[in-house]
């Protein structure tokens, strides 16, 4: 059976005018990537910034319609839907930002920001009151404070509030872009939590990006690690953190600060340089080949594609 | 006055805001010791108080409407809070260094980077402008972006992340300071180049023998990188101790709290175990142990007084009434 969201040979590029029109070189922000995400699971995306996790997602939302490949949701192709379709079809898809301080707006009552999608898709007034009630409720926030404005709540309070936002539609997919990494410690715990409680009553399917590596170990059912555009690995969180195969994820997971026992020796180079930007047709070979420990001939010859090394458990990498 | 053992010693440092909301209470006696070459780990979450303390060592705290009640902030056996600002300025930058969380911020965008780092050794060395430049070279090469005069020649905005935070260690370290303030220096930053700063900074502490003071609210990153952690709580330090004695033994609940609702890929399935509440304002601090409100052992005794600070051996210190009793943390 077709997974619940399947992206295929997702392609993005984004071909940008410089100073005074001049051709600017092409980014392959996103390049073939490939994955499909089960009903009711959650699927965490790692990678570092600038790798192209939230170009993937806005893709995948069609906020920027993907340059080529496929998005089934739900067995529906959204790229063959007009406009008009996707917008409804948009109500079954919603996401939650980072930041909840800019994600709310400043001057609305949270009850008109809550009200503010129902009114847009003709939602009746007692139907709204109905469905705004019942949420805020779910995500603990107290009935009385809803005519309050968002600075009158804490950091955890707003992203309870964007939560409940994203769920007034009754989405059944949720993206959440580094929902946590901008509250405090002892908080972060509490929104997990009610991101779990909610995927289980709501039978809600989760797409999770993070760069907190425990967190989506942690939080996440299926791992999918990207770098510059593309998928390097894929397997469930279980397998990705006992045996990581791509050597962007070894480094990756073992630079998780608090897990190593011993200082390993240092790279002392850095390995970045000033105005580096990987281009679209750069294509040959792979393109972590050039950091890479274990990399060789093939490598700076060949592009790896993602191949099945376990059950379950997809890399690309020629020495995985 | 005798010689201190410390390098800095922080007693019972006590700043408030006043705020149109009312009065702030950001430190309430805040004691913080740091031997030479000793790298201590502040740890808090916002508005704990952290930034406040490390602008007080600075000389950076703004008055009004920030004010200093009591206390002394002593380095190098001069309480820095007597200084005069001309004297300030003799310490800040040359005997105490300092980095930010986020470097792309607090790097002037007008200027190239060489100038930047030349600019301290200029002004407090009075180094020729020729030399300063041989100097920045090599500073370059220590923070690892090599003896490289086009970094020099760039301007912020020419660097990523990583090497702008590694340009901005440069500079701190230009003068060999004897202390190194580093506030949150990789919050900003991608998890591997989060560890190279991290080993950048103890190889320069091996190298120069600096204290650093390590400001953070990851208690992950603090274990790469402390020798003692002090857990701040609403402006107050709650639980002092060696690294080994915070991970293995944690006595105050709150840093027990903190440690089990870090996620842990080893933990999937289970519910974290969260802490309830909020951060409680600088304005309206709970009476008696600020943190008893949130606190799942409190009794009547936490909301009365504030728990003294009691050393439990090894230096060990934390303040809480009810240390010893038991509890399960389902």
């Amino acid at each position: 059976m077709a997974p619940f969201i399947e992206i295929k040979n997702l392609v993005k590029i984004f071909s940008g005018r410089g100073f005074l029109n001049r051709r600017k070189a092409a980014v392959r922000a996103v390049d073939r990537v490939s994955f499909g995400i089960e009903r009711n699971t959650v699927f965490g995306l790692v990678g570092e910034s600038g790798c192209g996790k939230t170009t993937l997602v806005r893709s995948i939302l069609f906020l920027d319609p993907p340059t080529s490949g496929e998005i089934r949701f739900d067995g529906t192709s959204l790229g063959t839907l007009s406009s008009r379709e996707l917008r409804a079809f948009r109500k079954r898809m919603q996401i939650v930002f980072q930041d909840p301080n800019s994600a709310l707006n400043p001057k609305m009552r949270i009850d008109d920001s809550l009200a503010e999608g129902l009114v847009n898709c003709g939602f009746p007034a007692v139907e709204r009151d109905r469905r705004i009630r019942r949420l805020l409720d779910l995500v603990g926030i107290a009935a009385a404070h809803r005519t309050r404005f968002p600075h009158e709540f804490s950091g955890g309070q707003k992203q309870r509030i964007v939560i409940a936002r994203a769920l007034c539609m009754e989405p059944d997919f949720l993206v959440l872009d580094e929902p946590v990494s901008n509250l405090d410690v002892s908080i972060q715990a509490q929104i997990i939590n009610l991101l779990l409680d909610l995927k289980n009553e709501l039978a809600l399917t989760y797409l999770f990006i993070s760069h907190d590596l425990n967190l989506v170990g942690y939080f996440s059912d299926q791992l999918g690690v990207m770098y510059q555009g593309r998928l390097v690995e894929l397997a469930s969180a279980d397998e990705m953190i006992r045996n990581p195969c791509h050597p962007y994820t070894r480094k990756l997971f073992s630079s998780v600060p608090g897990k190593q026992t011993e200082m390993e020796e240092e790279d002392d180079a850095a390995p970045e340089r000033p105005g580096k930007k990987y281009a679209a047709g750069s294509a040959a070979g792979c393109s972590y080949a050039e950091y890479c420990p274990i990399g060789d001939r093939q490598c700076q010859a060949a592009e790896p594609r993602l191949t099945t090394i376990a059950a379950g458990h997809r890399a690309a990498c020629f020495k995985a | 006055m005798a010689e201190s053992d410390y390098l800095l010693d922080i007693q019972d440092l006590d700043v408030s805001f006043e705020l149109r909301q009312g009065l702030a209470r950001a430190l309430r006696g805040v004691d913080i010791r740091l031997r030479p070459g000793e790298a201590r780990a502040l740890v808090g979450e916002s508005g704990s108080g952290k930034t406040v303390t490390s602008m007080c060592i600075l000389g950076l705290l703004a008055t009004p409407p920030g004010r200093v009640n009591r206390g002394k902030v002593i380095f190098q056996n001069r309480d820095l809070l007597q200084l005069n600002e001309n004297e300030r300025r003799q310490v800040r930058g040359k005997d105490i260094g300092m980095i930010f969380q986020e470097p792309g911020k607090y790097l002037n965008p007008a200027y190239k980077i060489g100038e930047q780092i030349t600019e301290t050794l200029i002004l407090h060395f009075q180094m020729e402008k020729k030399a300063a430049v041989e100097k920045a070279l090599e500073l370059l090469n220590l923070v690892g972006l090599g003896k490289n005069r086009r970094v020099l020649n760039s301007y912020p905005h020419e660097l990523s992340g990583g090497m702008k935070q590694r340009a901005m260690i440069a500079m701190a370290i230009a003068c060999r300071p004897a202390l190194l303030i580093a506030d949150e220096p990789t919050t900003a930053l991608d998890v591997t180049l989060q560890l190279q700063i991290l080993r950048l900074l103890l190889k320069l502490r091996a190298k120069f023998g600096m204290g650093i003071l390590f400001i953070s609210h990851d208690l992950g990153v603090v274990k790469e990188i402390a020798d003692r952690i002090s857990v701040i709580y609403a402006g107050k330090i709650v639980e002092s101790a060696t690294k080994q004695q915070l991970f293995d033994d944690p006595l105050h609940p709150y840093t027990q709290l903190l440690l089990l609702s870090i996620p842990d890929a080893a933990k999937r399935g289970e519910r974290l175990r969260a802490i309830p509440g909020t951060v409680p304002d600088a304005e309206r601090i709970p009476s008696g142990c600020s943190f008893h409100p949130r606190c799942p052992l409190a009794e009547d005794e936490c909301q009365a007084g504030i728990p003294p600070d009691i050393d439990y051996g090894d230096g060990h210190q934390a303040a809480c009434f009810l240390i010893g009793k038991k509890w399960l943390p389902s």
